[in-house]
């Protein structure tokens, strides 16, 4: 579905991403882990067009990606929670799920949308006239990722869901990714937290400064003693 | 001294009912204006300090269309508003999209620069005379209280237009994301939103409030080269009082300083109105500098 070849990627004079391979098969979920800095963000940045890539090839389901404009990445069926949320603060809950389904093919299903992404997240629901920015962070990482679903993607980009979290709300947020999975969606997902997302993952790719240095099944992983010490604390 | 005070006439008599229902009618025009500058600001984070020349250019365009011309006065409104709709796109293409990364003071210059711009075309292409399309609605009157039709229409106008914008704002797709915008710029395209046409938009409908404005303003005012002078600093100043870029805020502020002006006007002098206006909007700026309904940035 997803294919990444050589994919250079930089801020200006500092290149944070080396020749990352990766890909991203129809049904899986795929976990991206690694420190601080190793270029996660980045990278999620760089599938979803916020960021050019500076060289090597990316197609989703055989479209080149980097030939399309940013704002039609999402039409090729890509959504992207981004870090941190990014919430629209004063907009309410249904008015930031109405920018989901911003594209033409997601307005004509917005009452069908709205109704599923509302049965996934009843919470949501409750609160569907709130401003977005007064919930829980628990909450709002159910509305980034509701908003997102409101677009049907193929393929659901999760950047550090956990990221700012209470404990207690991390595991909720990792039972939500269960559920999209169980829905049927395709994820890629990146996180810090090690041991939890290797839980949800088929397949992890590990990135350590910019560069893909260990692939292979999450249960293989999780098992890698060199991870178990540097990034799962054991 | 003593004989500018006894000139205050300022019981609660008719004289003060009519000067406040006139403020009320006057905030109607005002907050207009201030809403279309609002949303430019809100939405694309660039003042168009020329907005009142672009109302300017729109009376001009609707008396050439009905005095020279000859159509008849809805079908030139309506040009008028389609021109100055055209004009706010053609003044975002050429001359806010090259400095969008800039300093605010820059942007502010580059559109003062269309100010004078248009006051001298303006200047060339009609002169410096008072013009006007001699309409004459009459007033109606309440016991001892008079109102001018055109005072009445402009308000009930602009009170209308300014309701199908906020439906248009809350209820559509492109509303919704105008709204969404200024709160966080870079993830729109995330949403499928491309941000260029959302200010090419947003400058359309900024420009077209501004030719309705010019549609209203013809009605009671004066048509000349400076008539931007005696609005902009004005409207300006209620957008800040209301907190720049917040249309609600805008929307209050044009009442209270309206009020300031026909209240102040008739109880003192009517120069005096502005100068209480903008004392007012001093004094306020000095203990809320982000305006009454402003957020604390």
């Amino acid at each position: 579905m997803l294919d990444l070849k050589n994919i250079d990627a930089g801020y200006g004079a500092f290149q944070a991403l080396f020749g990352i391979s990766m890909q991203v098969n129809a049904g899986e979920a795929v976990a991206v882990i690694g420190a601080n800095g190793a270029g996660k963000t980045t990278l999620m940045r760089v599938i979803s067009g916020m960021l050019p890539a500076s060289s090597g090839t990316m197609t989703m389901e055989g479209a080149d990606l980097r030939m399309t404009p940013p704002h039609k990445i999402i039409e090729l069926g890509i959504a992207h929670v981004p870090e941190s949320r990014r919430l629209f603060p004063r907009l309410s809950v249904e008015d930031n799920l109405r920018l989901g389904a911003f594209i033409p093919s997601a307005r004509a299903h917005f009452a069908e949308r709205l109704d599923y992404v509302y049965g996934l997240f009843p919470r949501l629901k409750e609160r569907r006239s709130q401003l977005a920015g007064t919930m829980s962070g628990g909450e709002q990482q159910m509305c980034a990722i509701g908003r997102a679903l409101m677009s049907k993607p193929k393929l659901v980009l999760l950047d550090e869901p956990s990221m700012g979290l209470a404990p207690v709300i991390v595991q909720q947020v990792f039972e939500l990714v269960r559920r999209i999975r169980s829905e049927g969606y395709t994820v890629l997902i990146v996180e810090q937290n090690v041991s939890q997302v290797l839980k949800v993952a088929d397949r992890a790719y590990l990135l350590e400064v910019g560069r893909i240095v260990q692939s292979g099944s999450a249960a293989q992983l999780a098992a890698s003693d060199d991870i178990r010490k540097a990034y799962m604390g054991i | 001294m003593f004989g500018f005070f006894s000139s205050l006439d300022c019981s609660l008599d008719v004289f003060f009912v009519e000067a406040l229902l006139n403020g009320v009618l006057l905030a109607g025009l005002l907050a207009l204006l201030a809403l279309g500058l609002n949303l430019i600001f809100g939405v694309i984070d660039v003042v168009w300090i020329c907005y009142a020349e672009l109302v300017m250019v729109g009376m001009y365009a609707i008396f050439y269309f009905v005095q020279v011309l000859g159509l008849p006065l809805p079908l030139a409104f309506l040009m008028g508003i389609g021109l100055v709709a055209c004009a706010g796109t053609i003044l975002h293409y050429l001359v806010i999209r090259p400095v969008l990364d800039q300093p605010p003071i820059n942007q502010l210059l580059v559109t003062g620069g269309v100010l004078f711009l248009l006051q001298a075309a303006a200047t060339m292409a009609f002169g410096i005379e008072f013009r006007n399309l001699g309409i004459r609605l009459g007033s109606v009157n309440f016991g001892d209280m008079s109102f001018a039709w055109s005072r009445i229409i402009t308000f009930a106008v602009a009170l209308g237009a300014m309701i199908l914008l906020w439906q248009f704002l809350t209820r559509t797709y492109i509303g919704t994301a105008i709204r969404a915008i200024s709160q966080d710029r870079q993830i729109m395209p995330l949403m499928g939103v491309d941000q260029k046409k959302i200010y090419l938009a947003t400058s359309a409908i900024g420009g077209g409030l501004a030719g309705l404005a010019a549609c209203l303003m013809v009605l009671q005012y004066d048509i000349y080269p400076q008539i931007g002078l005696q609005f902009g600093p004005l409207v300006f100043m209620i957008c800040v009082l209301g907190g720049l870029g917040n249309m609600v805020g805008g929307f209050v502020a044009a009442f209270i300083i309206a009020q300031f002006i026909t209240i102040g006007g008739s109880c003192v002098a009517t120069e005096w109105g502005y100068a209480i206006a903008f004392l007012f909007f001093m004094l306020v700026i000095f203990v809320r500098p982000q305006g009454l309904f402003g957020a604390k940035s």
